[in-house]
């Protein structure tokens, strides 16, 4: 083990070095490009094996991308909003052709309004692909699930893709301390990847052929299946994982001081930090507070929530991007979840764009949830910050 | 050249790659093109199908015409496609061509970046356009590769224009500023030319493109014993010129002796039926001009005056022609 200070970007890359992915397709765009950057200069250094692809748009490196996967080599790509929205199409391609390719999702603002900013409405129109979807707090968390990425993907009952996503800027430019794995230790964890079936002519199969409406629905529940089977095998390569290098991140979610806790926030990526000192905070002031780090989008954690929300007074969900006129995505899948459980819930959006969110804020969000049980007259959805116009 | 390398229709054989039993239309330029370059790739083939009449008509689950390894994705991506594969297939050792089979649409117009990005970074690949001049996997639209005046149902024949009015987009030039390792036009009426060139490209290493045209019976409103008879005609007006580009260096592979008129190839088509003294003389003089660009100096300016106007071609009523 060997300690670095990293961006969370540069710890992806060391990541995917350490899982010595062999074909890589890239694309320049903010924020994710120091990932790329960094690949590239291990490959002309000699120090990772791997075509790096320079392909013409992120549609191409999706698509370069599947050609590769197809082609039976582990594979690895890096986006962010835009360049996710120009996959959108390639996306779909991915999972039902179970093609375990992981890619780095660095989330930034989706124009208009434009902005290279934090925010997760270039990544939560994707739960509907079939990418398994896991949001990272920080560099180390994103060197580690890069790793346990591959090792969930490319299993047998899950072969399915995972899209890691990061908080832009925030985390994919600012240097923390790293700890980066032996790649002795690596090669123990996750084996070299062994295609089931690949696109090899001296074994021809076809990939991907029109589909008759007579087999899609078959299709498309084993894929269901697989995603549902994927939630046992996050939790043991979780596992795994902390055996190997002594660091767990609690599968599909992580709960902090919940045990007693009668309040609660659902919380995404960086901003679990920033919630996490605001417990500390109410804590050390006598409130039962608690506070839930959703980790997985896809495959959703429906049974971990109902258990870890079951006897709350209230709850609060925290979403970095709304769904206009419908709630954030987190809120109404988090209500969807905990249906029928009683307990009131109500959305809290905020950092669109990548605006700050601050302990204070956090605390914010705490009292309003809290209130929301005592005034009883409830607003199911706050913006933070909202500047509105007077008169 | 060497030895075993097929250079005539005598030597060519018969183990099919893509096999019967497909969906195609009776007379399909594409079938014929696709079943001959099969043949001729043999089984160390991959091959990779945008979306296309090709492969809805090959490859309907849970059958496939393909003997090889077979994959189809989406419409724009396949210069990126084959990409991946190939670097994956070479990075697991295994050799034999990574071929891209795309149609006109999928080629000149919304697949048109993704082929330019591999031929400018020299992928290792074969990519090969079927052209039948429209996108006819979705009932016959006109694409970048229709030609001047031709009816589609996007270029309807009406009372205030009839049949497309700009010219077919010149691929090959595209792909030759990229300065690929082997670029080609084919016909399907000429086997020797086409059975080299696929050979050809078969054996050379860095980016190929090859160029077909392939008749398309319903989309062309025409007869579907004369697909071959058509092609063939195609060279003689030079509508389709037959010529290659190596080293740097494009040339003729077939000339014709003189060039026929053009109306004698729009004739056997319904979709160039309306088509007035007018726009046939301006396809004519565009054609002469084409015939000089791909022939040179030194051949005699065929019968431009050319169309004389005895075999007028109206409009007659019915923009589908009853073919």
């Amino acid at each position: 083990m060997v300690m670095k200070a990293l961006s969370a970007d540069h710890a992806v890359a060391w990541g995917v070095r350490l899982a010595k992915a062999e074909v890589i397709p890239a694309f320049p765009i903010t924020p994710q490009t120091l990932i790329m950057e960094l690949l590239a200069e291990f490959i002309s250094n000699g120090e990772l094996d791997a075509d790096l692809i320079p392909a013409e748009s992120e549609h191409s490196v999706m698509s370069v991308a599947v050609g590769a996967s197809a082609g039976g080599v582990r594979t690895f790509t890096a986006t962010a909003s835009q360049g996710l929205a120009l996959m959108h199409e390639m996306l779909y391609a991915v999972p039902q052709n179970r093609l375990p390719i992981v890619m780095v999702n660095v989330n930034r603002t989706l124009g208009a309004a434009g902005g290279i900013w934090a925010e997760h409405n270039d990544s939560m129109p994707e739960r509907e692909s079939g990418w398994m979807q896991v949001y990272v707090e920080d560099s180390q968390e994103a060197l580690d699930m890069t790793l346990q990425a591959y090792r969930i993907a490319e299993d047998e009952r899950v072969l399915l893709p995972v899209m890691v996503c990061l908080d832009g800027f925030i985390l994919s430019h600012t240097v923390e301390k790293v700890e980066v794995p032996e790649q002795g230790e690596v090669d123990a964890f996750l084996p070299a990847f062994v295609p089931r079936s690949s696109l090899d002519p001296s074994e021809p199969v076809m990939m991907n052929p029109i589909v008759p409406p007579e087999y899609t629905t078959e299709m498309r529940y084993q894929l269901d299946r697989a995603m549902d089977d994927s939630r046992n095998v996050v939790h043991q390569v979780d596992e795994a994982f902390k055996a190997a290098f002594g660091r767990g991140y609690g599968g599909l979610i992580d709960e902090y001081m919940m045990d007693d806790a009668e309040f609660a926030l659902i919380v995404l990526g960086t901003a679990a930090s920033t919630a996490r000192a605001a417990v500390d905070e109410l804590r050390a002031e006598g409130r039962k507070v608690g506070l839930i780090k959703l980790r997985f989008m896809r495959p959703f954690p429906h049974d971990e929530l109902r258990r870890a929300c079951s006897g709350l007074k209230a709850l609060g969900v925290f979403d970095r991007s709304v769904s206009f006129n419908r709630y954030g995505p987190v809120f109404t899948e988090v209500s969807g979840s905990l249906c029928g459980s009683g307990v009131p819930i109500t959305d809290h959006i905020g950092g669109l764009g990548g605006r700050d969110i601050t302990v204070r804020d956090m605390r914010k969000v705490f009292s309003l949830i809290e209130a929301s049980v005592e005034e009883g007259k409830v607003k199911r959805v706050y913006w933070h910050g909202l500047r509105e116009a007077k008169g | 050249m060497t030895a075993d390398e097929i250079s005539t229709i005598k030597e060519m054989p018969n183990n099919d790659y893509f096999v019967s039993g497909h969906g195609a239309c009776p007379g399909c330029g594409v079938a014929i093109a696709v079943n001959n370059i099969m043949r001729i790739l043999g089984s160390d083939t991959t091959v990779y199908v945008p979306a296309s009449c090709l492969i809805v008509f090959s490859a309907l689950y849970p059958t496939s015409a393909f003997r090889t390894p077979l994959l189809f994705t989406a419409f724009e991506n396949t210069g990126a496609v084959i990409t991946g594969i190939k670097a994956a297939q070479r990075r697991r050792g295994i050799e034999g061509t990574v071929v891209g089979i795309a149609g006109d649409g999928g080629t000149f117009d919304i697949g048109l970046q993704a082929l330019s990005g591999a031929a400018e970074r020299q992928e290792d690949v074969l990519y090969i356009c079927v052209d039948n001049e429209a996108y006819m996997n979705t009932g016959i639209q006109r694409s970048g590769s229709t030609p001047f005046g031709a009816w589609t149902t996007t270029t309807p024949v009406g009372k205030v224009t009839q049949g497309k009015r700009q010219m077919k987009k010149d691929v090959m030039d595209l792909v030759i500023a990229h300065d690929p390792e082997y670029a080609a036009t084919l016909s399907i009426a000429h086997y020797n030319d086409f059975i080299r060139k696929v050979e050809k490209a078969k054996h050379k290493s860095g980016f190929r493109f090859l160029h077909v045209l392939t008749p398309c019976v319903p989309g062309w409103r025409t007869e579907a014993s004369k697909s071959v008879e058509i092609a063939k005609l195609a060279v003689e007006t030079g509508m389709w010129t037959l010529f290659e580009y190596e080293e740097g260096e494009a040339r003729s592979t077939y000339k014709p002796h003189t060039m026929r008129p053009v109306t004698e190839y729009l004739h056997m088509q319904g979709r160039f039926r309306h088509m007035d003294n007018d726009d046939l003389n301006t396809l004519q003089r565009w054609l002469c001009a084409k015939w000089y660009y791909h022939y040179g100096h030194d051949v005699e300016q065929p019968a431009c005056a050319i169309y004389n106007g005895e075999k007028e071609l109206h409009f007659d009523g019915d923009p589908l022609h009853g073919v």
